[in-house]
């Protein structure tokens, strides 16, 4: 199954957890895979309405899903996601 | 006309003199550089180290904090002799006791949207080294405006980034970053804390970075993003592109000149604990001190559990932040209340979230449980 690599701001809602094994095809059914398995997390995902909030970028592999199918994007056993958070400390 | 180099500085390079990739010309074309360094901390130590070891002809070098203790687990070209100094001055003299051939300039004031273009516009390269959103948003902006690199690092805890945004040749921080995280969700280091190891290696990299682009070799990090946490010792890069829509940098951008950043990213432009003036929620230590005395009133500490064995307040009870919404149940919003944490800020917003939920009698402990130990009780530990 493909593994979600939380980045260290979010680990707070993922009990710590850095690598979380998510179900689905695709980029969509992963994150609501991964919001049911931490539901603390959805906040900081989505917006009010159920988008993927603007700041949150989703890599499968090198690519941004903003360069291919969005959260469409499908997705295969063994594909790395990665979470990357805008971090600003210096 | 490049600059010839000394006697003395050829024996000085001379290692870099060895390496094709640099040789004469190389060490020739960093003496004719200049590179702006935005921020004298973390990251800024390493970078400004290195590139006046270099031999960067000329850096630039702003900030205008001073030097204080905390800074030192990290910031390592300050030194406990110039705590309560210029960070400017305290870097500026350690640069030029490692290389007294180069020239540093130094601006000891707030990098903002009506200095910044003045003060980026006659380097070669700027590197962003700040500590906080709003600097990082003008730092971009300044550079695609201005047509240089930015060379880009950011940390956190154990995370590191690395990127060369140079809008000429690939995407800028716009491209990745369209908006800034809301206020609140991502901790600065001065709340959230950070290895102090980790600005070392994600600053050295940076001036890696640099000084490939400066001398134009290798194959510098445009279009790529470097990934790199300590814990797992990992690196991962990926692919940036370009963003058709990007605001600044993208063939129909509507942002054409500075704007107000700290509007835009909704929070201060620097990492410090607050000392503006009292707000109508606010509660001084003093007067808490007082409080305490006649009135019954629930403490709520919201620091993380591990904050606890630094400092706490007797009679204190214990939400972390993150646990505040889910836990509500363990408070009665009829009961006076304190808020507090270590600085003010996440206390902050854990009124706002505790007045949202009808909390209405909730005071927020000023400047946190580090303004308790300076003004009350002053056996108490500051971190």
């Amino acid at each position: 199954m493909p593994v979600l690599r939380i980045p260290t701001p979010l680990r707070a809602y993922t009990n710590g957890e850095s690598n979380v094994t998510v179900n689905g095809s695709n980029i969509s059914e992963a994150l609501t895979d991964l919001t049911t398995q931490y539901p603390a997390l959805r906040p900081h995902l989505f917006n009010e309405g159920g988008e993927l909030r603007a700041f949150v970028n989703l890599f499968v592999g090198e690519s941004n899903i903003k360069d291919l199918q969005g959260v469409s994007t499908p997705i295969r056993d063994g594909d790395k996601i990665m979470l990357i958070p805008s971090i600003a400390g210096g | 006309m490049l600059p010839q180099l000394s006697r003395e500085e050829i024996l000085r390079y001379s290692r870099h003199l060895l390496i094709p990739e640099v040789g004469l010309e190389g060490q020739r074309k960093l003496k004719n550089s200049s590179a702006l360094v935005i921020g004298t901390g973390g990251l800024g130590s390493p970078v400004s180290l290195y590139l006046a070891a270099a031999g960067v002809g000329r850096i630039g070098l702003v900030d205008y904090d001073t030097v204080d203790s905390s800074n030192l687990q990290r910031q390592i070209i300050h030194g406990t002799s110039t705590i309560g100094k210029l960070k400017v001055e305290s870097a500026k003299a350690k640069l030029l006791d490692l290389n007294p051939g180069i020239q540093v300039d130094v601006y000891n004031e707030p990098y903002t949207s009506e200095n910044a273009m003045r003060i980026a516009r006659d380097y070669d390269i700027i590197l962003d080294g700040t500590d906080n959103f709003p600097t990082r948003y003008l730092t971009n902006d300044v550079a695609v405006f201005l047509g240089k690199p930015n060379v880009y690092s950011s940390i956190f805890r154990f995370d590191g980034q690395v990127s060369v945004f140079y809008a000429k040749e690939g995407p800028c921080y716009r491209c990745l970053f369209p908006e800034p995280p809301p206020p609140g969700l991502v901790p600065s280091c001065a709340e959230g804390g950070v290895l102090g190891v980790l600005p070392g290696t994600i600053g050295t990299l940076q001036a890696t970075e640099a000084l490939k682009v400066l001398l134009g070799i290798g194959e510098p990090l445009i279009g790529k993003l470097l990934l790199y946490n300590a814990l797992d010792m990992s690196f991962d890069f990926v692919k940036l592109k370009k963003n058709p829509n990007c605001r600044v940098c993208g063939p129909n951008a509507d942002i054409k000149e500075l704007i107000d950043y700290e509007e835009f990213c909704g929070v201060p432009s620097h990492d410090h604990e607050e000392s503006s003036g009292i707000g109508a929620y606010d509660i001084t230590a003093k007067e808490l001190s007082e409080r305490v005395k006649t009135n019954h009133l629930k403490l709520l500490d919201v620091r993380e559990p591990h904050e606890l064995e630094i400092s706490k307040l007797p009679n204190a009870i214990n939400i972390p932040l993150g646990q505040l919404a889910s836990r509500l149940s363990e408070l009665d919003s009829a009961e006076d209340m304190v808020i507090f944490c270590k600085s003010g800020s996440r206390s902050m917003r854990g009124l706002e979230l505790l007045a949202s939920a009808g909390f209405k009698k909730v005071k927020n402990l000023k400047g946190g449980i580090n303004s308790w130990a300076k003004e009350v009780d002053t056996n108490l530990p500051i971190y």
